[in-house]
């Protein structure tokens, strides 16, 4: 048994430690596009049958209802080292999948929430769940050539009633770089909510 | 309700019964703290495969190099309360084990921030 328990700890070994980032917003604002930029494989998604990953072993009996409905979650990955890989999220866009977000909330470094300009209030109920959770975000204005003007951050800022400490970052999520250094702020943002440095030893 | 109305066959119950076919009827994973992040890899001398389905199989063939629970859930194809069981499954049998995400509960310390940013930098 020793042999079967040294196996397992090799085994173990090679895991790396993984790190989430949640892409969030309302429907069609560009969550996979820009999941798709930055991600070292195309997009994956899983589909999720509502009635039975919502209430669990006794929601059989649900299944009268005949809902069959499925959710995308989309999702990225980017290997930062043999060691350690970064999880993109998309999180699922309509109401009723809100029980997936706390899920993919938990442990994560924070979340990029898109808005697209013409449709700010899609993107309302992201901005409340990661303020409420004080979960660290940026917010990215995505720039779709449809749109008939272009907002500055500020406008976006005190429509949405976006704290003052939340960094506001224009971008095209169909860019790898615009993705990139939108990742980079949400990571620096992140990192600087964290407590100082001296007190780290104490936490 | 007229009774016929309850009854589902063949394409209108695939997508809830095949599932169910697969945990045994079960929904709750054994390891419930199981993440969407949370790396699986395969022991290299994982046990007899006897009695394991096709699904349980291409998990043990997929994680000889290590997954998270979300890419396996989009390769075999189920959906993540699935996954999870039959992940769980193999974590019993000894076939499996898992590494959870860095920090299951809170959010990342500084260390392991900087080791992101210095990664997304470098993309």
């Amino acid at each position: 048994m020793v042999s079967v328990h040294s196996e397992q700890h090799q085994a173990a070994a090679l895991a790396p430690e993984s790190v989430k980032i949640m892409v969030a917003g309302g429907f069609g604002v560009g969550k996979t596009t820009m999941v798709a930029s930055v991600s070292e494989i195309p997009p994956l998604s899983t589909e999720e049958l509502l009635t039975t990953a919502s209430d669990g072993v006794d929601d059989l009996a649900g299944i009268e209802g005949k809902t069959t409905t499925t959710v995308a979650l989309d999702f990225g990955r980017i290997t930062i080292s043999p060691k350690l890989v970064l999880y993109l999220f998309g999180t699922p866009g309509q109401d009723r999948f809100w029980f997936m977000w706390d899920e993919l909330a938990r442990g994560a470094i924070g979340a990029i929430v898109l808005i697209d300009t013409r449709r700010l209030d899609a993107s309302f109920a992201a901005v409340d769940f990661f303020e409420r959770r004080e979960i660290p975000f940026v917010v990215g204005i995505n720039h779709f050539d449809g749109a008939p003007h272009r907002y500055e951050p500020e406008e976006i800022r005190s429509a949405l009633a976006i704290s003052p400490g939340i960094p506001i970052v224009p971008c095209d999520a169909r860019q790898r770089d615009a993705s990139k250094l939108i990742l980079i702020r949400l990571i620096e943002h992140a990192m600087s909510r964290l407590p100082a440095a001296g007190a780290k030893a104490t936490a | 309700m007229a009774e016929d109305e309850t009854q589902w066959f063949d394409e209108a119950a695939g997508p809830l019964v095949r599932p169910y076919a697969m945990t045994g009827g079960r929904t709750r994973p054994g390891a419930s703290w199981l993440d969407i992040a949370t790396q699986v890899v395969t022991v290299p001398s994982a046990s007899e495969r006897l009695g394991l389905g096709p699904e349980h199989q291409a998990i043990l063939d997929l994680c000889h190099r290590a997954l998270s629970v979300a890419e396996l859930a989009s390769y075999v194809n189920v959906p993540l309360v699935v996954i999870k069981v039959l992940i769980s499954d193999l974590m019993d049998r000894g076939d499996v084990v898992v590494r959870p995400p860095a920090q299951a509960l809170q959010a990342p310390g500084r260390d392991l921030l900087q080791a992101v940013l210095d990664g997304v930098r470098a993309l």
